[in-house]
């Protein structure tokens, strides 16, 4: 821990600033996937955490490896291009999955599939106002 | 001074992540159905990652880098296996 006694105390309070910023909204967003009632609200929660979360911690982790290497250590940039291309593509997968299932059990309070207004493939759209 | 600084803002962001770990856990154990177990799992590994984020800034190793990204990748390709075998009842057909 020697080295974070010589780092200056603006560039302290800026990775202390990111870190918490990062860790408050990523808890925020796991109270509110436990506290939501239904899936569908349940799975817009965790996206806090891997949007601003994840991004105020790699931030911090980058102004801390380039203060304390005293070079551009950038390599952060990897992990946050990898999470924020990745959670829309799972979370999506995951709602699409859930919401075969819902239909093939027939819950209620789910669009089916023949609402059949607007007449293209999108009308399997997950918003429950388009109920017919 | 800064090292205090650092210390206790590290102290505080570790003990959130935990509870967000915790928060998590409880909806992979306790989901009502499949599809929130999964979804607990994901964010338990998100919230995995930047807590080994933290701990290398605590430890002033790159090598905690190289483990956040394997779980992150991890993370990826179970999440998205498990909403296929939700869907299809199937990984690889």
């Amino acid at each position: 821990m020697t080295e974070l006694a010589e780092l200056p105390p603006w560039a302290a309070l800026l990775i202390a600033f990111f870190l918490l910023l990062g860790a408050s909204l990523t808890l925020l967003g796991c109270i509110g996937l436990l506290r939501f009632k239904t899936f569908y609200q349940r799975v817009h929660a965790p996206t806090l955490g891997t949007t601003w979360g994840a991004g105020g911690i790699l931030i911090a982790s980058m102004i801390f490896f380039s203060m304390v290497q005293s070079r551009p250590v950038l390599h952060e940039i990897l992990i946050s291009v990898m999470v924020f291309v990745t959670t829309p593509v799972t979370l999506m997968l995951l709602a699409r999955a859930t919401l075969y299932r819902d239909r093939a059990e027939g819950m209620s309070g789910v669009p089916s599939l023949d609402t059949g207004s607007t007449g293209d493939e999108a009308t399997d759209s997950t918003y429950p106002t388009q109920r017919s | 001074m800064s090292a205090i600084i650092l210390v206790l803002a590290l102290a505080v962001a570790q003990l959130m992540l935990l509870a967000a770990m915790g928060c998590c856990l409880y909806r992979l154990i306790r989901g009502p159905r499949a599809q929130d177990r999964v979804l607990g799992l994901d964010a338990l590994y998100v919230c995995a990652m930047l807590l080994l984020l933290t701990l290398g800034i605590r430890s002033d190793s790159t090598v905690f880098f190289e483990m956040a990204l394997v779980i992150a990748l991890l993370g990826f390709v179970s999440t998205a296996a498990l909403a296929k075998f939700l869907m299809r009842g199937e990984v690889i057909e």
